[in-house]
């Protein structure tokens, strides 16, 4: 309960990723840097300075498990009411391994389900780690040809893909793939396919959800005073995301639906 | 477990046109009932006065001119006019005739007044000069009480000038036995009377006027059977002269006889709902569990075979129209406070059985599938939500809710039977309760809960705290010493706490007064004919005849009050970032913000004071001049810059609403502070106070009435609205909000507690929206929330609805607890709705 780790939001009433009513930790940190992020206050763990509405803010604290779980706690009605529970999201909560773990294992002392919104980028060992804590992954897959992701991520995918296969394999935790459909990178029907084959060929995955680009994360990006890389990229039209859906459908065995 | 057929049943096309009809133009205000009552009142001085008003009822029936709209097939209308309304002078009038020329342009729900109607109504209102009810509450007030109605620490506008209403009666009875079985219990009651009984002349005189009641209103019934037959005999459609002759013969069968089929039922439920509100006048006469005593005759029918579900469905659908052509007109003030024609009936489905069992059956469908269909805000739809309810009925209820209609609102019974067992009541009553007007939970048929009868503003007596009890250039409240020279928290407290008790004390005086002239003057013999245990006791409700007698005068502006409380504790006591007297200033410069005419008056008044106070005198001139002054003030930008100061310091203080203990039970002990005196006090009808925690939309135009606050709230905005935090001040979320919400202990405030929350649509899509929007409501409600309401809008829309309202004219919102059509409000009470926290949940 006294490891402390930093994080820069904690939301509540999350009902768009994972089951149910959720409260969502916000990791400080990340080892890619997307361009299409929506969460750019995610990705340095330095602690920095954001303006929010003409106002100055600080993003980053750092905190205690005991502390998140205090907050946690205080939605339990919602949880039992919903299936609900706490989930873990970033940057990539898995580069706190330790702080990560011990938050799981304090929501699971006490019977709050489990969940992490991560790539799995993580050193060895740190996603056996958590697994036995964990009740949904919902694991991101933004492409499958390494050189491409290492352009539009920084980072090559292999590590991701490795753990995904780990996380599968194990069979100790659902895991849902997550893929954000962005415009110019990945939002062509053969990327797409090309990820839900991977998705379904690893062993216990039934869902996949496309995740469409969105420019809400504009104005933050303003905040920190940094040049927002998308520039005018619109939102992808419902029609082309619903032509994405049933292609998926039609090619494996997986759901697929459009959002968290 | 029940078993029910939930399937949905289409709408018919009849109720589109009905609805249209309805709405095609503006309400109008009618005569006749105002000349008739006078008439019959003409007639029958020196009898006692509930012979005179059961004589009264009789000659209204009997001449009130009577219509059947096109294609309605449940009848009875109270005006000639779709949504017109009659008026009520034996209760007031003044208000009236002084708004004839405005009533037709005012933005809060205006009423077209022809000249002709104008001229009779003023024939027929002379007569009333000295008699109304009004007139004779005020003469029973005490001075102090005048004063704090004329300062606005509390107004109990609603029964000074109207009648009461609030009350849910036997309809299972009318059902069962017919009119003619309650004029039996009346007479078998009268041949027990014995000639040596001391109240045998005041009761055989009720019961006499019980049994007037009711032939008059089975003649009135069979005035629409005779309507119907002539219309028959002139209709060329085939199947609408079928349907005329069935409306001819039920109407001569009900409410004399007990219903036999569905149909009779329905149109039986219907005369009783609409005669109640032309003998009383009053609002909030609420159907209560429609679903439950009605099924009986549904069952019955099915069983049968002689009811199909779609016919079933068509004739719910039709009395939901109806309960919309029933309408009133308030002084402009009133307009203001109830905005949106809202008359209040509130229809309950779901909960219990008296033996504690889930209620649920194929009608608690039927009827949120009939608020989907007829899409207006009457009836106020609510549903009851226990431990054992059906998921599935939660789910259909959270549909109802996503379209943005602002019905149903969610009740919990494990909060609310205990209450209610903690006011006397028995478990078995309390198990059937249904909910009156907004958000006042009671039992049916059988009480008399007085449950809208004021409006407290918490926030005025905080405003005497700081001015001594001085206000608009008087002592108009006590004294608790110069606020300056409290030097603990708890000495602040402690003046407010008095403060609170005075006017409380005052509240109780105005009620009592009022009832007593209620009592006096407007017994309604037939409305308590269906409530226990007036026949046996022989007097009317209006004199204590019910099981169950209360008063809930409602207290409102927590949020304000605790966010307050918070501040003075947190900046002036502990931290000492601010002294008292810069907080005493800042509030009545409006925190350097501006001044409208009250503010700058009450500058004057207080200069004034202080000139007097070294023997100068003060005339009217020189305090118009310093209000000219006050308007045309600049403060020095120093000042300006220290109050923008203390207006941060304030705005980064904790505020109820985000879940933080510290500030919530500041706002737990602030309710307690209204709740808690007022249950040691009594009515004249034997019963006690029990307060309410919700201010329907009074919070806009009593907030206008209100200085600044120290929670930061300048002078003259809204004031919180109901339980809930105050706009825009929570910002944690919804479950946050629910929770700090939940910390008020929500039991004693058994009058009802209002909570308002607005959803944005994306919160609720898809079925796993629906059914997280199912468990937001249950974690509230297992945390001990009492009620919950929903506005399903996104700010945009109301934005847009309030440049065009010519294209959002069935735009239905919930306003408080009850929903109206958005562009019938007020501007100030619109703003005040998109204010309200939209709770996102985008990131």
């Amino acid at each position: 309960m006294n490891v402390s780790g930093r994080i820069f939001d904690i939301q509540r009433y999350s009902i768009h990723d994972g089951a149910g009513i959720r409260t969502i930790i916000f990791l400080k940190g990340c080892a890619l840097r997307c361009r299409w992020c929506c969460n750019p206050e995610s990705q340095s763990f330095d602690i920095e300075s954001m303006t929010v509405n003409g106002r100055r803010k600080t993003m980053g604290r750092d905190v205690t498990v005991m502390e998140v779980m205090q907050t946690v706690k205080r939605d339990m009605p919602y949880y039992s009411r919903s299936d609900g529970g706490l989930t873990l999201s970033g940057g990539e909560c898995l580069l706190q391994p330790e702080f990560a773990k011990a938050l799981l294992m304090a929501a699971k002392d006490i019977g709050i389900n489990t969940a992490i919104e991560s790539m799995g980028y993580a050193g060895d060992g740190t996603v056996e780690g958590i697994l036995p804590y964990l009740d949904t992954y919902l694991m991101d897959v933004k492409h499958m040809n390494p050189k491409k992701h290492a352009e539009f991520t920084g980072k090559e995918n292999t590590r991701m893909l490795e753990n995904a296969k780990r996380v599968a394999e194990s069979g100790l935790t659902e895991l849902i793939i997550r893929v954000p459909v962005v415009p110019g990178f990945n939002e062509t029907e053969e990327e797409i396919l090309a990820i839900a084959s991977f998705a379904d060929s690893l062993s216990g995955v039934e869902e996949i959800h496309l995740l469409p680009y969105h420019s809400y994360g504009r104005g933050k990006y303003e905040g920190l005073g940094r040049a927002y890389p998308m520039g005018d990229v619109q939102t992808p039209p419902p029609e082309h995301m619903q032509m994405l859906r049933a292609s998926v459908e039609r090619h494996t065995g997986l759901r697929c639906q459009i959002g968290g | 477990m029940v078993t029910y057929n939930s399937t949905p049943v289409a709408k018919s096309h009849r109720i589109g046109r009905l609805v249209e009809h309805l709405f095609a133009k503006m309400p109008e205000i009618e005569a006749s009932r105002a000349e008739l009552i006078t008439e019959a009142y003409q007639q029958t001085e020196g009898l006692p006065t509930i012979i005179r008003k059961a004589r009264a009822l009789e000659h209204i029936l009997k001449n009130l001119p009577i219509i059947i709209r096109p294609e309605e097939l449940i009848v009875g209308s109270t005006t000639l006019a779709p949504r017109g309304c009659q008026t009520y002078p034996e209760f007031s009038y003044e208000w009236l005739e002084a708004e004839f020329d405005t009533v037709a342009a005012r933005s809060a729900d205006p009423f077209y007044i022809s000249d002709d109607t104008k001229e009779r109504l003023l024939k027929a209102n002379a007569y009333w000069k000295g008699k109304t009810t009004s007139e004779l509450a005020t003469s029973y007030m005490a001075p102090e009480t005048l004063r704090a109605m004329k300062h606005n620490f509390f107004t109990p506008g609603n029964y000074f000038y109207n009648g009461v209403g609030h009350v849910t009666v036997q309809y299972d009875q009318v059902l069962r036995l017919g009119l003619k079985g309650i004029r039996g219990k009346a007479e078998k009651e009268m041949e027990e009377c014995r000639f040596g009984d001391p109240d045998y002349a005041t009761k055989m005189r009720f019961l006499e006027a019980v049994v007037i009641s009711c032939d008059a209103v089975i003649a009135y019934a069979n005035r629409y059977a005779v309507l119907a037959e002539e219309m028959a005999g002139r209709e060329k459609d085939a199947g609408r002269q079928k349907e005329l002759m069935r409306i001819s013969e039920i109407c001569r069968r009900v409410p004399e006889h007990p219903a036999e089929s569905f149909q009779e039922a329905c149109q039986s439920f219907w005369f009783i709902q609409q005669v109640l509100q032309i003998e009383s006048s009053g609002h909030s006469i609420s159907p209560g569990r429609f679903d439950q005593y009605m099924y009986p005759y549904y069952e019955k029918d099915r069983q049968a075979g002689t009811l199909t579900r779609e016919y079933a469905q068509e004739l719910i659908d039709c009395i939901w129209v109806k309960l919309n052509d029933l309408n009133k007109c308030r002084d402009a003030a009133s307009a203001e406070g109830f905005a949106g024609y809202s008359l209040f009936q509130n229809l309950i489905v779901g909960g219990q059985t008296a033996d504690g069992r889930d209620a649920t059956n194929d009608l608690s469908f039927m009827c949120i599938d009939a608020s989907h269909h007829v899409f207006l805000p009457q009836p106020s739809l609510s549903i009851r939500v226990w431990n054992g309810s059906s998921k599935e009925l939660l789910l259909r209820a959270a549909e109802l809710t996503r379209t943005g209609i602002g019905l149903p609102a969610y009740y919990n019974d494990e909060v609310i039977i205990p209450a209610l067992i903690n006011r006397g009541i028995s478990m078995d009553d309390a198990r059937g309760y249904n909910i009156i007007g907004c958000v006042e939970p009671q039992v049916p048929g059988k009480t008399d809960g007085w449950h809208d009868a004021a409006f407290f503003n918490m926030c005025r007596p905080l405003e005497m705290v700081f001015s001594n009890g001085y206000d608009g250039g008087e002592q108009a409240s006590i004294q608790t010493g110069e606020v300056e020279s409290f030097r603990t928290f708890e000495e602040f407290y402690e003046a407010y706490e008095k403060q609170m008790n005075y006017n409380i004390s005052l509240l109780v005086n105005a009620d009592n007064a009022i009832d007593l002239a209620h009592a006096a003057l407007c017994p309604l013999p037939f409305l308590s004919c269906l409530v226990d245990d007036c026949i046996r006791k022989g007097i009317s409700v209006q004199e204590g005849g019910a099981v169950y007698n209360f008063t809930g005068p409602q207290g409102f502006g927590i949020a304000n009050v605790a966010d307050s409380l918070y501040t003075v504790k947190k900046l002036v006591f502990e931290e000492k970032k601010v002294t008292m007297g810069e907080l005493k200033r800042a509030l009545s410069m409006n925190f350097g913000k501006g001044f409208d005419e009250i503010t700058a008056r009450e500058i004057a008044l207080q200069v004034g004071r202080e000139l007097a106070a070294r023997g100068q005198e003060v005339t009217e001139e020189m305090i118009a001049a310093t209000i000219r002054q006050v308007l045309a003030m600049e403060l020095p930008e120093a000042e300006k810059k220290r109050y923008q100061e203390i207006l941060d310091l304030i705005d980064e203080l904790p505020k109820f609403g985000n879940d933080l203990d510290e500030v919530d039970s500041m706002a737990r002990e602030a309710a307690y502070l209204y709740t808690r005196p007022l249950q040691q006090y009594r009515n004249p009808r034997g019963g006690i106070f029990q307060a309410g925690l919700y201010p329907v939309s009074a919070n806009v135009p009593l907030g206008a009435q209100t200085g600044a606050t120290p929670d930061g709230r300048l002078a003259h905005t809204p004031v919180a609205d109901g339980v809930s935090p105050s706009s825009g001040r929570d910002v944690n979320g919804p479950t946050a909000a629910c929770n700090s919400v939940a910390r008020l202990d929500h039991s004693i405030a058994s009058n009802g507690t209002l909570f308002n929350m607005k959803m944005h649509p994306t919160a609720m899509s898809g079925q796993k929206g629906l059914e997280n929007f199912v468990s937001l409501i249950r974690g509230y409600f297992d945390q001990k929330g009492m009620h919950m309401q929903f506005n399903v809008v996104d700010r945009q829309t109301l934005l847009d609805a309030q440049k065009n309202p010519e294209k959002y004219s069935g735009l239905v919102v919930r306003v408080a607890g009850y929903s109206a059509l958005f562009t019938t409000l007020s501007k100030s009470l619109q703003d005040d709705i998109i204010r309200r926290t939209e709770q996102a949940v985008n990131r």
